[in-house]
C-alpha cells in the first residue's frame, strides 16, 4: 500500500547518527545521575547517624592515588579519540590502552580498599548504616566502572584486530562521554565519602 | 530431483504460515508493531487488574463481609495498584507515543529501533515476572504469595522481617526491570523528537502531542530512576543485610517515602500529560479550530513538569514534618493548579465558537474535561496540609486519584483509542457501541467514583479488608460496588467493538476525521516506512494548510 | 460533602447536555432552567444529618485541633465549589452552544489561536486564588503544629501490628487500646511505633497523624464534650490493619481520676484463679505479657493487668465478654487472621482456668 505523500517541495534528510547518539548518551548520563544522587542523598543523611561500629573517620584513608589514576583517564582517553579524528590508529589504540588500564588500577584500589577496611576494620554492608550506605555508594560507581572497562575492552579487541576506523570517531567520543560521566561521579562520591562525610 | 526451474511464487502477508508472522510480531523494531504490542498488553493488564478491583470492591459492599481473606485482599489492592500504574497505563501511554510521535513529525521510524524493542520486551517481562509471584513466591515460611505490601511498599513493612519470603522482591524486581525498559523508551522518544524531525518542523511546529510526549519522556528519565535507586536500596536490605530502612539500625523509614514520592509524584505526570496530549489532538479536531494558545499550551506542560519535581511531600503531610516542610509543598501543590487549569481554559477555549461534533472521541474528550475539573479540585483539598490531616489516607485520596486516573486519564486514552483506531487498524470503529461504551462507563464511573469521596469524609481510611457497622459507610460502599459492573460491561462493549470492528469495520481511509497532522497523511495502516517521501512542513498543521491554501496557518503562527 | 453531591448532580445535568447533543435536539434551554434548582437542592440533601452521621464524620468537631482544619476545609470548599459552578457552567455553555447544527454549511469556523488578554487574565486570577489559599493554609498549619498548650496531659502512644500501647508516663498507668482522657483540658500524644508505620486518626478529636518507628511524632487534643471517640489505624501496617481500632473516652475530671486510680494499682489476686495464672505463667503468655505486680512482665503484647476495665478485646474487635474473651485465647486468628498472637494449643479445662483468671484483672 502506498502513501499519498505530503510534500510542499523535497528535502534531504538533514538528522545525523552521532547527533542521535550523543543526545541518548546525554539522556542516560542523566539518568543514571539521578539514580547517583539517590544514593548520595542517602549517604549524605545518613552521616553520623550509625548506632554503633567503626565511623569513617576511624577507617578510612583517603585514596589519592587511585583517584589520581582514574582522573588522568579521563585525559588519556579524550586524547585517545583525538588521535583517531586525526587518523593515527596506532596512538589511538596505546592511548585507549592506557585509559583502560588506569581504570582497572583504579579498581584495584577500591578492591585493596575493601580488603582491609572488611577484614582489618570489621567493616562490611552489615556492619551499620555508614558501612551500608558506603560499600553501597561506592561499590554502584565500581559497578559503572566495570561496566565501562568492559566497553573499553571491547573497543581495545576490535581495535587490536585493525577493525576501528577514523570514521568510527564519533560513537567512540560518545562511549568517552560515559566514562567522563563515571570520573565526574567519582569526584562527587569522592568529595561526599572522603571529605565531608568524614 | 528435477531440473525445473521452480518459481517461488510470491507469499501475500496473510497466507504466511502463523509462525512466520508470530516471528515477525515478535522481532520487530517497528515502531507501530511495538506501540500496538504495548497497547495490547496494557489492556490485557487492564482485564486482570480490573478483576483485582471487582473482587475488592465485592469484599467491601457490606460491613464484616468476609468474600476473600485479609490475606487475600491485601494483595489484591497491592497487584491492583502497582498493575495499573506500571503494566496499564505506563505501557499504554508508551505505546501511543510509540506508534504516534514517528508519524506526526514526519520520521520513519523511532532514533533507536533495537533498545526500542528491547525496553518493551523488558517492560512486557517484568509485568509477568509480577504475577509470577502468584505461584512461585513460596518463601522459606511458605509466607510467599503475591506482594501485599501496598503499591508504594513502605518501609519497614517491606523488610525481611515484616515480609518474610520473595513476595516483596517479585514486587521490586518485577517493577526495577520494567523501570529499565521505560527508560530506555523515554531516551527513545527525547532523541527522537529533537533529532528526527522532518524538514521545517522547528519546535515551535510541532504538533502538541510531540511536545507533551517529550516533556514526558523527561519526565520518566529523572522519576523513574530515584525509584529504581530505592529498590536496588530495598533488595540490599533484604538480602545483603543493609540498614538503608532499617529503624532497629538507625536507619529511616521516612526516607523510603521520599525516595518513593520523588519517583511517585513526577510519575502521575508522566502518566497525565500524554493525555493531555491526546485531548489536544482531539479536542481541536472535532471542534473544527486550531488549538487555542499552543505557546501557553507548551509553556505550561514544561512547568508542570518542573514544579511536579517539588511537590512530592504533600503525599507526606502526616508524616510528621516541620511545619516549614509542609508550607513549603503546600505552596508548590497549589503552584501547580496554576499551570493545569490554564490548561483546561485553553482547552474550552478552543470548543469556544467552534462547531463541534460529539462522535466518541469526543464524548470521551469532553468527559475527561468535567472529570478532570473535579479531580484537581478535590487535589487542591489535599494540598491544603491541614484539611489532609483529615483527608489523607482515607477513601477521599482513594476517589481523588481514581478521578484523575480513571475520569481523566482513562477517558483520554479511550477517545484516544476511538480517534487513531483507525489510523492503526486501517477501518472504522462502530459508532453505536462506542456510544454506549462511554455511556455505560460515565455511569459507572460515577457511581463508584462520586460517591467514594464520602465515606472518606467520614473517617473511613484505605487499605482495609473490612470495616466496623455502625460508622455510616455501609450504603456508601455498596453503592461504589454497583458502579464497577457498569465499568465492566462498558470495557466488555469496548472490547467487543475493536474485536468486531478491526475485522468487519468500513474501511477508513487515509483521513476519516478531516485532521490536520501529519499522520493522517499517510495510508491507514501505514506502510512500514510511515510515508512515502519525507514530508516538509511549514506550520503546526501541514493538512491544513494543504486544504486551504487561500488561508495557511504559517501566516499566522 | 458540598462538593461531591454536587458533582454527582451537575454529571446528572452534564450527561443530559451531552444526551441532548449527541441526539442534536434543539430543545435545550429547559435543562438550562433546571441548573440553578438543581444547585439550590444540593445543600438540601446534605444538611440531612441522617444519612450522613456517622461516629467519625471529620466534619463533626469536637476537639480544637479538627476544629481548626473544619474551619479551613469549609474556606477550601467554598472556594473549590466556586471555580467549580464557574468552570463547568462554561464547559456546558460551550458543549451546547457550540455544536455543530444538522444545517451546518461544511465551512470551518473562524480559527482563533490565542488571545492575550483572556490568557493572562486566567493565569493571574489563579495565582490569587493560589496566594490566599496558601496563606489560610499557613496559618492553620501553624496553629495546629506548633502550638501545644504546655500544661496538657502527657500520654505515650507506641504503635504496634496490631494494638495500641498507651502509657501515662507522669502518673504511673500503662494500659491497651483504649485511651482515656479528661474532658476540656489538652492531652499531647507523644507517638512511637515498635515495628512499622502506623497512623492516629480520630477524626472527631485532630487530624491524623503517624507512628513511624525510629521517630518521635506528636499530636494533641482537647475534646469539649465527653463520650466515646472512635477512629482506626489509618496507615497500612500488615495483615490486620483493618482491626487496628481506636477508642478514646473522654470523661469528667472526676471520672478520669477514678480511673487513672484504678489502672494505678497492681493486678487483683485472687486465690480462687491461681491454677488459671499458674497456666498463664508457665506457658509463654507472660513473655509477651505484663500483669503489674506479677511476674509476667512481657512487653510485646498488651498490658493485661486492667483487661476487664476494657469494653473491647483486641484492639477493638470484639465485645469484652466470657464467650469472645475464652475464644480469643483459644484461636485469636478466629477474630483477626493474621494477628501475631498465637494459639497456645490449651485444652478446654486450661483454657476455662485462664479465662477465669484473665477475668479477675480488674
Amino acid at each position: 500500500m502506498s502513501a499519498a505523500p505530503v510534500t510542499m517541495l523535497e528535502s534531504e534528510i538533514r538528522w545525523t547518527p552521532s547527533a542521535r547518539g550523543r543526545l541518548g548518551m546525554y539522556c542516560l548520563i542523566a539518568a543514571e545521575a539521578a539514580i547517583f544522587t539517590i544514593f548520595v542523598v542517602a549517604y549524605l543523611f545518613y552521616v553520623g547517624k550509625s548506632l554503633s561500629g567503626p565511623r569513617p573517620q576511624e577507617v578510612l584513608h583517603v585514596p589519592i592515588f587511585f583517584t589520581i589514576c582514574l582522573l588522568s583517564s579521563s585525559a588519556t582517553i579524550h586524547f585517545a579519540v583525538r588521535s583517531l579524528r586525526n587518523g593515527k590508529a596506532g596512538a589511538f589504540t596505546r592511548w585507549w590502552f592506557l585509559t583502560l588500564a588506569l581504570g582497572a588500577a583504579f579498581l584495584l584500589g577500591t578492591a585493596l580498599e575493601w580488603r582491609h577496611l572488611i577484614y582489618d576494620e570489621g567493616l562490611t554492608i552489615q556492619t551499620n548504616l555508614f558501612g551500608t550506605t558506603y560499600y553501597s555508594l561506592v561499590g554502584l560507581h565500581a559497578f559503572h566502572v566495570v561496566m565501562g572497562l568492559l566497553a573499553l575492552s571491547t573497543v581495545l579487541s576490535l581495535a587490536l584486530l585493525g577493525k576501528v576506523k577514523r570514521e568510527h570517531t564519533e560513537r567512540l567520543d560518545t562511549l568517552a562521554l560515559y566514562w567522563h560521566f563515571v570520573d565526574t561521579v567519582w569526584v562527587v562520591v569522592f568529595l561526599v565519602v572522603y571529605v565531608i562525610g568524614r | 530431483m528435477s531440473t525445473e526451474v521452480i518459481a517461488w511464487p510470491r507469499t501475500e502477508e496473510s497466507s504466511r504460515p502463523l509462525v512466520d508472522r508470530l516471528h515477525a510480531w515478535v522481532t520487530t523494531v517497528d515502531h507501530k508493531r511495538l506501540g500496538l504490542m504495548y497497547i495490547l498488553y496494557a489492556l490485557v493488564f487492564l482485564v486482570i487488574g480490573g478483576i483485582e478491583a471487582t473482587i475488592m470492591r465485592i469484599q467491601l459492599s457490606a460491613a464484616h463481609k468476609a468474600f476473600v481473606s485479609p490475606q487475600v485482599f491485601n494483595r489484591m489492592f497491592t497487584m491492583h495498584g502497582t498493575t495499573m500504574i506500571f503494566f496499564v497505563v505506563m505501557p499504554l501511554v508508551f505505546g501511543l507515543a510509540n506508534y504516534l510521535v514517528p508519524l506526526m513529525i514526519g520520521a520513519r521510524d523511532m532514533a533507536f529501533p533495537r533498545l526500542n524493542a528491547f525496553s518493551f520486551w523488558l517492560t512486557a517481562f517484568g509485568g509477568i515476572l509480577l504475577y509470577f509471584s502468584f505461584i512461585g513466591a513460596n518463601g522459606l515460611y511458605g509466607a510467599g504469595n503475591a506482594p501485599d505490601v501496598g503499591w508504594f511498599a513502605y518501609a519497614p513493612l517491606t523488610s525481611s522481617t515484616f515480609s518474610p519470603g520473595h513476595s516483596t522482591d517479585f514486587w521490586t524486581l518485577g517493577l526495577l526491570v520494567s523501570g529499565f525498559g521505560s527508560i530506555g523508551t523515554a531516551i527513545n522518544i527525547i532523541v527522537t523528537i529533537l533529532c528526527m524531525r522532518c524538514p521545517g518542523m522547528k519546535l515551535g511546529k510541532m504538533p502538541l502531542l510531540v511536545w507533551l510526549n517529550l516533556v514526558m519522556g523527561g519526565l520518566v528519565i529523572l522519576a523513574v530512576s530515584p525509584l529504581s535507586a530505592a529498590q536496588i536500596m530495598l533488595l540490599i536490605d533484604r538480602y545483603l543485610g543493609g540498614h538503608f530502612f532499617d529503624t532497629q539500625a538507625g536507619g529511616s523509614a521516612v526516607i523510603w517515602m521520599h525516595f518513593f514520592w520523588i519517583f511517585g509524584h513526577p510519575e502521575v505526570y508522566v502518566l497525565v500529560i500524554p493525555a493531555f496530549a491526546a485531548a489536544s489532538e482531539i479536542i481541536p479536531v472535532f471542534s473544527r479550530k486550531a488549538i487555542f494558545g499552543y505557546p501557553v499550551m507548551v509553556a505550561a506542560t514544561v512547568c508542570i513538569g518542573f514544579i511536579g519535581m517539588s511537590v512530592w511531600a504533600h503525599h507526606m503531610f502526616t508524616v510528621g514534618m516541620s511545619s516549614n516542610a509542609n508550607t513549603f509543598f503546600v505552596l508548590t501543590t497549589m503552584a501547580i493548579a496554576v499551570p493545569t487549569g490554564i490548561k483546561i481554559f485553553n482547552w474550552l477555549a478552543t470548543m469556544w465558537g467552534g462547531k463541534i461534533e460529539f462522535k466518541s472521541p469526543m464524548l470521551f474528550c469532553t468527559g475527561f474535561l468535567f472529570q478532570f475539573l473535579v479531580a484537581g479540585l478535590t487535589g487542591i483539598m489535599l494540598g491544603a496540609a491541614p484539611f489532609d490531616w483529615q483527608l489523607g489516607n482515607s477513601y477521599f485520596v482513594v476517589a481523588h486519584f481514581h478521578y484523575v486516573i480513571v475520569g481523566g486519564i482513562m477517558f483520554c486514552l479511550f477517545g484516544a483509542f476511538y480517534y487513531w483506531f483507525p489510523k492503526m487498524s486501517g477501518r472504522m470503529y462502530n459508532e453505536a457501541l462506542g456510544r454506549l461504551h462511554f455511556w455505560l462507563f460515565l455511569i459507572g464511573f460515577h457511581l463508584t467514583f462520586d460517591f467514594m469521596h464520602i465515606p472518606g469524609m467520614l473517617g473511613m481510611p484505605r487499605r482495609i479488608y473490612t470495616y466496623e457497622p455502625g460508622r455510616g459507610w455501609d450504603t456508601w460502599n455498596l453503592i461504589v460496588t454497583i458502579g464497577v459492573f457498569f465499568q465492566g460491561l462498558g470495557i466488555l462493549v469496548f472490547a467487543v467493538n475493536l474485536l468486531l470492528s478491526s475485522v468487519r469495520g468500513k474501511i477508513a481511509g487515509n483521513d476519516p476525521w478531516d485532521a490536520w497532522t501529519l499522520e493522517w497523511a499517510t495510508s491507514s495502516p501505514p506502510p512500514a516506512y510511515n510515508f512515502a517521501v519525507i514530508p516538509s512542513v511549514k506550520s503546526r498543521r501541514p493538512l491544513w494548510d494543504l486544504k486551504h491554501p487561500e488561508d495557511p496557518d504559517w501566516e499566522y503562527e | 460533602m458540598v462538593s461531591t453531591l454536587e458533582v454527582f448532580c451537575f454529571q446528572i445535568f452534564q450527561m443530559g447536555i451531552l444526551m441532548q447533543s449527541t441526539l442534536n435536539n434543539p430543545a435545550k434551554r429547559p435543562l438550562l432552567k433546571v441548573l440553578p434548582i438543581l444547585f439550590c437542592l444540593a445543600p438540601d440533601c446534605f444538611a440531612e444529618a441522617g444519612v450522613f452521621s456517622s461516629p467519625t464524620n471529620i466534619f463533626a468537631p469536637a476537639s480544637t485541633p479538627a476544629n481548626s482544619i473544619f474551619g479551613l476545609s469549609l474556606f477550601v470548599l467554598a472556594i473549590t465549589a466556586t471555580i467549580f459552578m464557574i468552570v463547568v457552567s462554561l464547559l456546558t455553555y460551550a458543549a451546547v452552544k457550540f455544536r455543530k447544527r444538522t444545517d451546518d454549511d461544511g465551512r470551518e469556523p473562524a480559527q482563533v489561536y490565542g488571545s492575550n488578554q483572556v490568557e493572562i487574565a486566567w493565569t493571574v486570577i489563579p495565582v490569587l486564588i493560589v496566594v490566599v489559599l496558601f496563606m489560610a493554609t499557613a496559618r492553620v498549619i501553624a496553629s495546629v503544629q506548633r502550638t501545644v498548650p504546655a500544661n496538657a496531659l502527657q500520654v505515650v502512644v507506641v504503635g504496634h501490628q496490631f494494638w495500641w500501647e498507651y502509657r501515662y508516663p507522669g502518673l504511673k498507668v500503662v494500659t491497651a487500646n483504649e485511651l482515656h482522657v479528661p474532658v476540656g483540658s489538652p492531652t499531647a500524644l507523644k507517638l512511637l511505633s515498635a515495628d512499622t508505620d502506623h497512623s492516629f486518626w480520630v477524626p472527631r478529636l485532630a487530624g491524623k497523624t503517624d507512628l513511624i518507628p525510629n521517630l518521635t511524632n506528636g499530636t494533641w487534643i482537647d475534646p469539649q464534650e465527653t463520650g466515646l471517640y472512635l477512629g482506626q489505624c489509618a496507615q497500612y501496617c500488615g495483615t490486620q490493619h483493618a482491626k487496628m481500632l481506636l477508642r478514646v473516652y473522654v470523661q469528667s475530671p472526676n471520672d478520669f481520676e477514678r480511673w487513672i486510680q484504678e489502672q494505678s494499682q497492681p493486678a487483683h489476686l485472687s486465690a480462687a484463679v491461681s491454677e488459671g495464672r499458674r497456666i498463664f505463667e508457665a506457658t509463654a503468655c507472660m513473655n509477651c505479657h505484663t500483669v503489674a505486680g506479677t511476674p509476667a512482665d512481657g512487653r510485646f503484647g498488651p498490658d493485661l493487668t486492667h483487661l476487664m476495665s476494657r469494653d473491647t478485646i483486641g484492639a477493638g474487635v470484639a465485645t469484652n465478654n466470657h464467650e469472645n474473651l475464652r475464644l480469643w485465647i483459644q484461636d485469636p486468628s478466629a477474630f483477626k487472621p493474621g494477628a501475631l498472637m498465637p494459639a497456645m494449643g490449651l485444652n478446654d479445662r486450661e483454657l476455662n482456668a485462664v479465662t477465669a483468671y484473665l477475668e479477675t484483672l480488674r
